[in-house]
């Protein structure tokens, strides 16, 4: 199987991850889409390893995995004390930084 | 030149009593203006001692001198302090402390309500020993320092009662214009130190023959810049009128005795200058003629009677800086209208005063009248004062103001003509406006305040005034009898051939008797026929409002030299604000103003932030891609 295909479908993923998350205002939702962007660039780090047959990409995609577990953490945190506090988890509604 | 050790009494004592007055402060309050007097008195005694040891000495010995201090060495440049007493600086020292000391006698009286009279006759010593400073200054760099100090006790004096603001603004109009005068005074000594090395008065009378006479005109039109701004003659006159805002025997003394002479004597002491300078010269008579119409025609509006009387000292120091500027002929006869006219205007300010201090302090001679039968001693003095002025025989006026009349014929040529039918003219209004004074004052039915009580002033004032009308009716006869002080002054001067007469003296003489009588019979038929009211008419011609706004000379410097003044400083004001300022705020406001602009991109929307950092991103890319295609 012609390995390009994974990178489109990474590219693919990544452009649904990136509109999702510029259209959504659901907080989850735009954090899953942070998710499927991260994923489509581990797809595409170990399409290349594999191109390459090199095992940078797959080592780069474990660090990603990593950092994207921290994250999950942390955003989820957030998102969690933004909804106990303002009764909503739109992040449209949390644009206070303008005042 | 003889070495006499006392001069520096005549103005230490004064200048001591000014000290110690305003060192001890209110302690001196009981006995300050006695002791202040008694200081002009001795020095008035000083005087008479140096006189008398002059008049022993033979003609070409009597100037002596004093060396007080060597004051600046630089280099060859060598000035000391010292002092001059000659036959001129004499008829200055004794008119100064004679006259000052009878004005310190009557201020004991005036000032007695005053509660500042200590600071009053603190000052009036001071301007007594900066006056003699002025007249005995061996050099002009000396005279300058004299000239300064009257100046500033004028300021202070003319401004004693400062708590009234417009008392305060005069007294800095007239420090104001005198400065402008003072900067001729300093640029003459300047040009004269560069021209000829030298300030000292002897020095200058021994290298003018070899100056360029370019040189001696320049620092003759410099000293008569400096004896317009003093002597308050056209163009610089304005400040005179508005002094009389001081007490009156400031005006008496200051601004009608001495101190508006000064520009005289520093004419006549620069004769020297003035004699190769010929140009400066004929500027010098021309200042004077003016003057002389200019203060003439002011004194005919005025119903304040001390304005009056300083519109009628100006025209009359115009006399004096016409006979100055006719050359070695005449500095001896403006000398002799000054001393004259020192004992006659001092008297009759004096008299003003006594008729104010009568009055409630009322100046305005429409609130007159009538005043003669309760104050005949004033009445009378002010009367033998105006006798005076108007040059009846044989009244003091008669002699000095009719021989510069015929002086300014004799001057030759078209010139001649014009100064003496100016001299001739200006007799005749002052007439008209002395008489005018008279009448308002002393004559007619009272239209007094209610306030007014008039009454005859005590012995204090009084005596003062009886004296000084003693010398309005002597001084001049006894001046002129042998051409006393004209032989006496002789030796300062230079030589003058005869001049060839136009009008014999006689004619001169009834020339001018008759434009006093013209005058005079004007004033009758114009104020003593009908009554006079209350309040200056309304209805009048245009040129009667021009003189009684002081032929515009206020409106004349307000429009060319305040106002443009006053634009430059607002545009240099604005200039600064705008340009310097402004591009020091402007920096800092466009970093704010852009600062503000860049902060409204800032939405607080999380999902447009993604947008962007995925078009950046985007872009980005392109960006790489074109580049590496």
């Amino acid at each position: 199987m012609n390995a390009a295909n994974y990178l489109y479908v990474s590219a693919l993923l990544f452009t649904i991850g990136a509109v999702g998350v510029v259209v959504r205002r659901n907080a989850i939702v735009v954090f899953m889409c942070v998710e499927l962007m991260l994923n489509a660039a581990n797809l595409a780090f170990v399409t290349f390893a594999r191109i390459n047959g090199t095992i940078d990409g797959q080592i780069m995609a474990f660090f990603t995995m990593v950092v994207a577990a921290c994250e999950v953490v942390v955003g989820l945190a957030i998102i969690v004390t933004i909804y106990r506090s303002r009764r909503s988890a739109s992040v449209d509604d949390a644009s206070l930084l303008k005042r | 030149m003889q070495i006499n050790n006392g001069l520096v009494y005549l103005i230490a004592l004064p200048l001591a009593g000014a000290a110690i007055l305003l060192l001890a402060g209110r302690r001196s309050d009981k006995w300050g203006h006695i002791f202040a007097t008694l200081m002009s008195a001795s020095s008035f005694a000083v005087g008479l001692l140096q006189l008398s040891q002059m008049l022993a000495r033979p003609a070409e010995e009597r100037a002596v001198e004093q060396k007080l201090f060597e004051w600046i060495s630089v280099g060859s440049f060598q000035v000391d302090a010292g002092l001059l007493l000659d036959q001129l600086s004499i008829c200055f020292v004794l008119l100064i402390t004679g006259v000052g000391t009878l004005i310190h006698i009557y201020s004991v009286a005036y000032m007695s309500h005053d509660k500042d009279r200590r600071r009053f006759f603190a000052y009036l010593n001071l301007f007594i020993a900066a006056m003699l400073l002025l007249v005995l200054g061996n050099s002009f760099l000396n005279l300058y320092v004299g000239w300064e100090g009257v100046g500033l006790a004028s300021y202070l004096l003319i401004g004693f009662w400062n708590q009234k603001p417009a008392y305060a603004t005069a007294s800095k109009k007239a420090f104001i214009m005198n400065r402008v005068g003072d900067m001729g005074l300093s640029f003459a000594i300047m040009i004269a130190f560069a021209t000829l090395g030298t300030v000292s008065f002897a020095g200058i009378k021994e290298a003018a023959p070899e100056a360029s006479t370019a040189s001696l005109t320049a620092i003759g039109i410099m000293l008569l810049v400096a004896a317009t701004g003093k002597s308050a003659q056209f163009p610089l006159q304005a400040w005179l009128g508005d002094a009389m805002a001081g007490p009156t025997p400031v005006s008496a003394l200051i601004h009608a005795a001495t101190m508006v002479t000064a520009g005289v004597y520093l004419i006549t002491r620069s004769n020297f200058i003035f004699d190769a300078a010929p140009t400066a010269q004929l500027l010098v008579v021309i200042v004077g003629a003016i003057t002389l119409l200019f203060g003439a025609i002011i004194g005919t509006a005025k119903d304040d009677i001390k304005k009056a009387l300083a519109a009628s000292t100006m025209s009359q120091i115009g006399y004096m800086i016409l006979g100055a500027g006719l050359g070695p002929v005449g500095y001896a006869f403006a000398i002799m209208h000054l001393i004259t006219h020192g004992f006659f205007k001092a008297g009759m300010f004096l008299g003003a005063g006594s008729v104010m201090h009568g009055m409630d302090d009322e100046v305005n001679m429409r609130k007159y009248g009538n005043l003669r039968k309760f104050m005949p001693i004033t009445f009378v003095t002010f009367g033998l004062g105006y006798l005076a002025i108007l040059g009846v025989p044989p009244f003091a006026g008669f002699y000095s103001k009719d021989m510069i009349i015929e002086t300014a014929f004799n001057a030759g040529g078209i010139k001649g003509i014009l100064l003496g039918s100016a001299a001739l003219l200006g007799a005749g209004i002052t007439a008209f406006y002395m008489t005018r004074v008279m009448i308002l004052t002393f004559t007619g039915a009272p239209r007094w305040d209610e306030k007014a009580l008039p009454h005859e002033s005590p012995i204090l004032m009084w005596l003062p005034m009886a004296i000084l009308a003693i010398g309005s009716v002597t001084s001049g006869f006894l001046l002129s009898r042998g051409d006393a002080l004209v032989h006496w002054l002789e030796p300062l001067f230079a030589e003058h051939g005869e001049h060839e007469e136009l009008l014999k003296p006689i004619v001169v003489t009834s020339l001018a008797l008759l434009m006093v009588a013209i005058g005079v019979a004007i004033a009758f038929l114009k104020y003593s026929r009908s009554e006079v009211s209350r309040t200056a008419p309304e209805d009048v011609s245009l040129l009667t409002k021009i003189v009684r706004r002081d032929l515009l000379q206020d409106d004349f410097n307000e429009a060319i030299f305040m106002r443009p003044g006053q634009a430059l400083t607002s545009t240099l004001v604005k200039t600064d604000e705008m340009v310097i300022d402004g591009a020091v705020r402007g920096i800092g406001s466009a970093a704010l103003s852009s600062a503000g602009a860049l902060r409204t991109s800032q939405t607080g929307f999380v999902r447009s932030y993604a947008a962007l950092i995925l078009i950046g991103a985007v872009a980005l890319i392109a960006a790489i891609w074109v580049v590496t295609q």
